[in-house]
């Protein structure tokens, strides 16, 4: 199976609030600190990605915001634009006015059509090999078989026309899987995990791309083993607290609690990721990142999360 | 039931208790993962409890466990009611009924058709449409429609006292409050007249040629004429539609309808819950609450802890070897010392990194800003919540 980071499109997806970009952000950085020339593509359009980068708002001409590394917003209306230049020589610079109002029509009549613009671009840079690498950070896990089934879903509906002739070559790079794949991302949780199980599920049933990898972000450190949590019971005892008490000079129940609820809620997660494994094809590689115990989020936070990925692909 | 609100509310100081009572539609919205699925039946089920009246809880995707705590398994869009044993077997005793209802977008959007098809012809051509089907099955926008119009639909019956609605996963969190609105603009729309007016009379004049020209390239002519088919059909049901979406919003803009966001104290999750906060209350909608879920406990914020935590790793040597009688006088195989060290540096370590997150939060609590009425905090729950029990668990800690 061909390494993540050797791809040439990732799409990197989960639930809201997993951490799909912090996820799609490191892996794109860690695949430029490994020498590739990298394309990070936002979606979703809310601008998290700057934020992860600390740079200034990225917008759909792409710019290099780190060596290597490049950044752009999708906007469908731009992309057909552009592919209107590029595919029709239809010149619509400028005068966009009237263009932008049928193109809305065309969009909310014509399902498919933003997520085949969007596709479309994106594949775009691949077939033209201006990076080697395309990390798109993509829609919620609701949304993404939609857009990867969109060229598919047009050329069932679509019979002739210049948009049939070019979903065929869309899906010839999204059913590749040594060009083409998918991250999930999910955290040890009771809904990220059913709803990855059931991304799986959807993904190969409906749509051309593989699933290359689950991330499963925010893995809580695991605190004591077996021997280690009935030290840990006796610490909690009266005797043991009265005695800490005294020697640092101060009450620990705190603290003690505080452990305590960190090994039950790893316990709890532990189980979720126990089902998670049964429920991925074996052949899907499961990667760990740690949860992080930091400040804010920023640039330090997306290298910390990339030398973790690193780590896991063994690097 | 009590329908008066208590006066003047101060900003963060009301309970959600109060704010249920006088409300007829709670909608409950935020950004995903946050636990508004869980929060959106909490509070229904509280309100079954304490306030009586019929409360229905309608929900878009809830966690299987859940599902099944509401009774919900294996039923579409129908709404049942969680059956009192349930309650009984909670150690429960509610005053009022809970009901429940899960959204099934396709028979939703079915049930639209039959309501508005103005003939049987019609309504089958439209259902048998393949891009009926794209749009009513496949393509995610049209939840946010038919979301609301499902709760106009269930509110028009008067059937229930309170609606808890949750809302689903959109890309942008304020798609569904657009919805009616898009809805009513796009049939309005001159281009989809121009787009019909061909096929009808085969005249295509000088204003729209360009168009289909580019469309026709683009699209092909069989797929436009498919669109084209599909809008006429849609056009003899223009009248219903546009009527009910305005309807709807206008529901939405009621008295009677509150908003609950609900957010976690991440950064990401957060700043999109201002921003809904936000812009509800610049469209003059009625921001009644902010939930605030998954909080660290406060303990953890503590100075003195934190102190207690940094000297129990300088001293672990000497604290360990203290220890090690204290503890082999409970179990002879505990007194180890290396071991209790380690114990004792781990727990201190890990103290010390959730006081980091827990700090955090507090900073990120501390400057929201539009403060509605309510703004109820929920702690962090160790353990999954898929009981009416762990639902009143949370909804009590919701409630004051």
């Amino acid at each position: 199976m061909t390494d993540l980071v050797d791809l040439r499109l990732v799409f990197v997806t989960g639930k809201g609030g997993v951490g799909k970009t912090t996820v799609a952000s490191a892996l794109a950085l860690f695949a430029s600190q490994r020498g590739k020339r990298v394309l990070v593509c936002e979606v979703d359009a809310k601008g998290d990605v700057a934020g992860f980068f600390e740079s200034s708002p990225t917008g759909f001409k792409e710019k290099e915001i780190l060596p290597g590394l490049f950044a752009m917003t999708m906007d469908t209306e731009a992309s057909l634009r552009e592919y209107l230049k590029l595919q029709l020589r239809i010149p619509v610079v400028g005068r966009i006015g009237p263009l932008a109002k049928a193109f809305d029509f065309v969009a909310t009549a014509a399902p498919g059509v933003r997520e085949i613009l969007t596709v479309g671009k994106l594949c775009y840079e691949v077939r033209e090999q201006n990076y080697d690498l395309v990390v798109v950070d993509a829609p919620a896990s609701g949304h993404i078989v939609g857009q990867l089934a969109a060229p598919q879903a047009i050329n069932d509906l679509v019979k002739v026309g210049l948009i049939r002739s070019q979903t065929d070559w869309m899906l010839e790079i999204l059913s590749d899987p040594t060009r083409t794949g998918l991250v999930a991302v999910c955290t040890p949780e009771e809904m990220p995990v059913n709803e990855t199980i059931e991304l799986a599920i959807r993904v190969r049933e409906e749509t051309t791309v593989r699933l290359a990898t689950v991330v499963v972000n925010r893995v809580l450190p695991e605190l004591f083993g077996r021997q280690e949590e009935s030290v840990f019971d006796a610490l909690d005892a009266p005797p043991a607290v009265a005695a800490l008490d005294g020697l640092l000079g101060g009450d620990p129940t705190p603290l003690l609690e505080a452990a305590r609820l960190a090994v039950t809620m790893r316990r709890t997660r532990s189980t979720h990721l126990e089902r998670l494994r049964a429920g991925i094809d074996p052949e899907v590689p499961l990667l760990y990142l740690p949860y992080l115990f930091t400040r804010s989020h920023g640039l330090r936070t997306t290298r910390q999360v990339a030398s973790s990925l690193g780590e896991e692909l063994g690097y | 039931m009590a329908r008066s609100r208590p006066t003047a509310p101060v900003p963060g100081q009301g309970s959600l208790d109060s704010l249920l009572a006088a409300k007829e539609i709670v909608v409950a919205c935020g950004p995903g993962g946050v636990g508004k699925t869980t929060t959106a039946a909490a509070a229904g089920v509280m309100a079954a409890l304490r306030h009586g009246g019929k409360v229905l809880v309608l929900t878009v995707d809830p966690a299987r466990r859940l599902a099944d705590a509401l009774g919900l398994d294996g039923i579409g869009n129908t709404e049942r009611r969680v059956p009192t044993e349930a309650f009984r077997a909670a150690g429960l005793k509610p005053r009022g009924q809970l009901w429940a209802a899960m959204l099934d977008t396709k028979q939703s959007w079915d049930a639209l058709i039959r309501r508005h098809a103005p003939d049987e012809r019609t309504r089958e051509e439209i259902l048998a449409n393949p891009l009926y089907q794209n749009i009513s099955g496949r393509f995610i926008q049209s939840h946010d429609y038919i979301a609301m119009e499902r709760l106009y639909e269930i509110h028009s019956e008067g059937a229930y006292d309170l609606i808890v609605v949750d809302t689903p996963p959109t890309r942008n969190a304020l798609d569904f409050l657009d919805a009616p609105q898009r809805l009513a603009d796009f049939f309005s729309s001159r281009l989809l007249r121009w787009l019909i007016v061909p096929y009808r009379s085969k005249l295509v004049n000088l204003a729209t040629k360009p168009f289909y020209q580019i469309a026709d390239r683009i699209l092909g002519t069989q797929f436009l004429a498919d669109i084209s088919e599909f809008f006429i059909l849609f056009q003899s049901m223009y009248d219903g539609f546009v009527e009910r979406a305005e309807a709807v919003g206008r529901l939405l803009e009621d008295r009677r309808t509150t908003f609950m966001v609900v957010s976690t104290l991440e950064g990401v999750p957060l700043r999109e819950a201002e921003f809904f906060a936000h812009e509800l209350t610049a469209r003059r909608l009625h921001l009644g609450a902010i939930v605030l879920n998954k909080v660290l406990p406060t303990y953890l914020q503590d100075a003195e802890s934190a102190a207690v935590a940094e000297r129990m790793k300088e001293r672990a040597d000497e604290a360990a070897s203290a220890l090690v009688p204290v503890l082999a006088a409970a179990d002879p195989a505990l007194g180890d010392e290396a071991q209790i060290r380690r114990v004792l540096t781990e727990v201190a370590d890990s103290f010390l990194n959730f006081r980091v997150v827990a700090l955090r939060e507090s900073e990120e609590r501390s400057h929201l800003a539009d403060t509605p009425e309510v703004l109820a905090t929920v702690p962090f729950f160790d353990t999954d919540i898929y009981d009416l029990a762990g639902l009143v668990r949370l909804g009590e800690q919701l409630w004051e």
